[in-house]
């Protein structure tokens, strides 16, 4: 069967874009006269698909043919699919000539598992060797580690790359067990350890050695696949903190499940993915991130998965009302931070906007802060605001200390009367904050 | 001094005549109430002060902001004046008065109104410039590669190093077509001019390959069950689609265009 690029090319990019990370990001790094390419820390978008992503990189598979029979996944070998690879001179190719014309930032190479674990990371560390040292190619790269590869192996590509990622997928051993019965989690940790560790002792070197090569500079991420099986958000994010503090890690991914396979084990193919549900996931994500937060503060046992209605700052805040209001000319910058509608840049906007004077509510719109949501928590130079219905003592604590349910409107029938104040339900007030009212 | 509002100066619209209106205006202690740049129709009486440019004069109002205010302050002027503000020369001018007077502290007062707009318009010229990094399209016309860009803002400057940097090798051109301004990069050595039209050859095959073959990747790499138009066009707004590969109208292939 006489296959050519564009076939490949769709097929291969069809397979990989279930990989949600796109990023460009983590490294600065100039171009170097007879070569090609250089990367920006904060990384660039070159363009957004249909569904509204990031494309950032050229993301592809080496090949589609798998060995391994993950129940999630649309390469497992027991798919019946037209199986295809890339050889390492073409995929160079194609890499050198859509970032020539400016398409992408780099390449996201991964790869399903061909006749070993081995051979595999073998084809890829041949195309990124072609990349840079043929094409003297500095753009970005990021490469999939494979578990189950030689820690040699591991080694050299991630000397080839920017970025490296294993993807955890499943976040608990047991669901690991069910759908992809060929992967362990020893078998991700392993190669993740590996590169943590190889990551600080090149660092290290680096600081000796100022040409020492570097060891995936940009970092290293994962993925996790949300609501295939039945883990809850506390679970996935209690995972997602350790493995920052544990693994450094630079990003997690979340990506909803999107049913591409109809299996016993798994929901149904008419599932919906659970997009809104990723979309909390990666709110605390950044909270955990950028904003101080503790995974612990943000769910527990009692509360194991983030309310759907309202982002999960919010829903602290709401929790924890007896740290507001704030006075916005006094808080530090670590309470600040924990204002619904101020974020790190108006947190720093306020912070230098203090030293010329105090700052009153009007300044506080032109540092770009989301007064509809903020007015509830802060006080200026004393004052809350004007106008204000709801204070944030008061009406609201005791709407929320009574019980996590709804006050639900009495069931029997009031006479009306037209001057009562209307009974606030924790609803309005959730209305209030997310801007529905 | 004397504000009046119907004072009005008249300059060149280059950056140094712009500095030379600064200059100008404490000389003769007084404030004008309209900076205009050429290219704009005058009202029926109004009797504009030419200000003629000076590279002397300018270059001493532009030499003081390090030294009286701050080496950040000049930065944000010589950002302020690439801005498609329509006021930006009177922010410019309104706020190196404020920058005069406080020093420093200027570039903290972000709630007045001078300095709260001139770095809005400030970061609107940066997060355009930032999206061109990625949007900008080059076809390979023989070794020479083109793009052609409708930015608002004056973003050439500011994609120069960024470019250079990234093709050290390659010979290419960026046009911009609001502004009639081309880069142009060639043999290591990078020039801004202006060009008032450009015109351009037909492509060869191996680039009509390579745009087939982008498209096609565009087109795959979007999770059906996932889309989203809206959130798209909030990422990527159609101002600029118009010269994006993956929107431009094939041979066979018609994007289709969800409207939302």
């Amino acid at each position: 069967m006489n296959i050519d690029i564009y076939d490949k090319l769709t097929i291969l990019s069809d397979s990989a874009k279930y990989d949600v990370a796109c990023t460009s990001s983590g490294i600065d790094r100039s171009g170097k006269s007879g070569g090609i390419g250089n990367t920006a820390k904060a990384g660039i978008c070159h363009s957004f698909s249909a569904d509204g992503r990031c494309i950032s990189l050229l993301k592809v598979l080496m090949t589609n043919v798998c060995i391994f029979d993950c129940k999630y996944c649309v390469n497992r070998v027991s798919n019946d699919l037209v199986r295809v690879g890339f050889t390492p001179t073409e995929l160079a190719e194609l890499t050198i000539n859509f970032y020539r014309r400016n398409y992408i930032e780099g390449l996201f190479l991964s790869s399903g598992v061909i006749h070993s674990p081995n051979n595999t990371v073998e084809q890829m560390i041949k195309t990124l060797e072609l990349l840079r040292n043929v094409y003297r190619f500095g753009g970005y790269i990021h490469v999939k580690a494979i578990p189950g590869a030689d820690n040699e192996l591991i080694t050299r590509l991630g000397y080839l790359a920017d970025r490296m990622s294993i993807n955890i997928e499943l976040p608990s051993q047991e669901s690991l067990k069910l759908l992809a019965p060929n992967k362990t989690k020893e078998s991700i940790l392993r190669p993740m350890g590996l590169i943590t560790s190889k990551i600080q002792e090149s660092s290290t070197e680096l600081v000796k050695f100022r040409h020492a090569s570097k060891f995936v500079p940009a970092g290293q991420s994962t993925q996790l696949i949300v609501g295939a099986t039945p883990d809850t958000d506390h679970k996935i994010l209690t995972l997602t903190e350790g493995l920052y503090r544990k693994y450094h890690l630079k990003r997690v991914f979340f990506s909803a499940y999107m049913p591409v396979a109809e299996h016993t084990l798994l929901p149904s193919v008419d599932l919906k993915p659970p997009l809104l549900r990723e979309h909390r996931l990666y709110q605390a994500d950044w909270l955990l991130r950028f904003y101080g937060f503790e995974a612990k503060e943000l769910l527990d046992e009692q509360n194991p998965n983030f309310n759907l209605q309202v982002d999960p700052k919010c829903n602290w805040a709401l929790n924890h009302l007896e740290k507001f209001p704030l006075e916005i000319n006094k808080a530090p910058y670590e309470l600040l931070l924990r204002v619904p509608g101020i974020g790190v840049t108006s947190a720093k906007r306020i912070l230098t906007a203090r030293r010329s004077g105090p700052i009153d509510f009007s300044g506080l719109k032109k540092l770009g802060v989301v007064l509809k949501r903020a007015q509830y928590f802060i006080t200026c130079k004393g004052k809350i605001m004007e106008g204000l219905k709801i204070t944030s003592d008061g009406a609201i604590r005791a709407l929320m200390a009574a019980s996590p349910e709804y006050k639900f409107p009495s069931p029997h029938p009031e006479q009306l009367s037209l001057f009562n104040e209307p009974l606030l339900t924790r609803e309005d007030v959730q209305q209030c904050l997310t801007g529905q009212i | 001094m004397p504000d009046r509002t119907d004072l009005i100066y008249a300059y060149d619209g280059s950056f140094e005549g712009l500095m030379c209106c600064v200059f100008e205006s404490y000389t003769q202690k007084e404030i004008p109430g309209v900076i205009r740049p050429p290219g704009i129709q005058p009202s029926l009486f109004d009797t504009a002060k030419w200000i003629e440019s000076d590279k002397h004069k300018a270059d001493r109002v532009f030499n003081s902001i390090p030294l009286k205010i701050s080496s950040q302050a000049q930065e944000l002027v010589k950002l302020g004046f690439l801005t498609c503000a329509p006021d930006k020369e009177l922010l410019i001018y309104h706020f190196l008065r404020l920058g005069f007077k406080y020093g420093s502290k200027v570039m903290t007062m972000l709630t007045n109104d001078t300095v709260c707009s001139l770095q809005k318009a400030v970061r609107y010229l940066t997060s355009e410039s930032h999206r061109f990094k990625g949007f900008v399209r080059f076809s390979a016309y023989g070794e020479v590669l083109v793009a052609v860009i409708e930015p608002k803002n004056f973003v050439l400057p500011l994609l120069s190093l960024h470019f250079c940097d990234r093709y050290p090798n390659e010979a290419f051109m960026i046009y911009d077509k609001t502004h009639s301004a081309a880069l142009i990069y060639q043999s290591q050595k990078a020039k801004l001019m202006f060009i008032d039209e450009l015109t351009l050859p037909e492509v060869d095959n191996t680039e009509v390959e390579y745009r087939r073959l982008w498209k096609q990747f565009y087109q795959t790499i979007a999770i059906e069950g996932r889309n989203n138009p809206r959130c798209r066009m909030n990422l990527l707004p159609k101002r600029y689609w118009g010269q994006m590969t993956e929107f431009a109208k094939g041979d066979k292939e018609i994007i289709s265009i969800d409207f939302l």
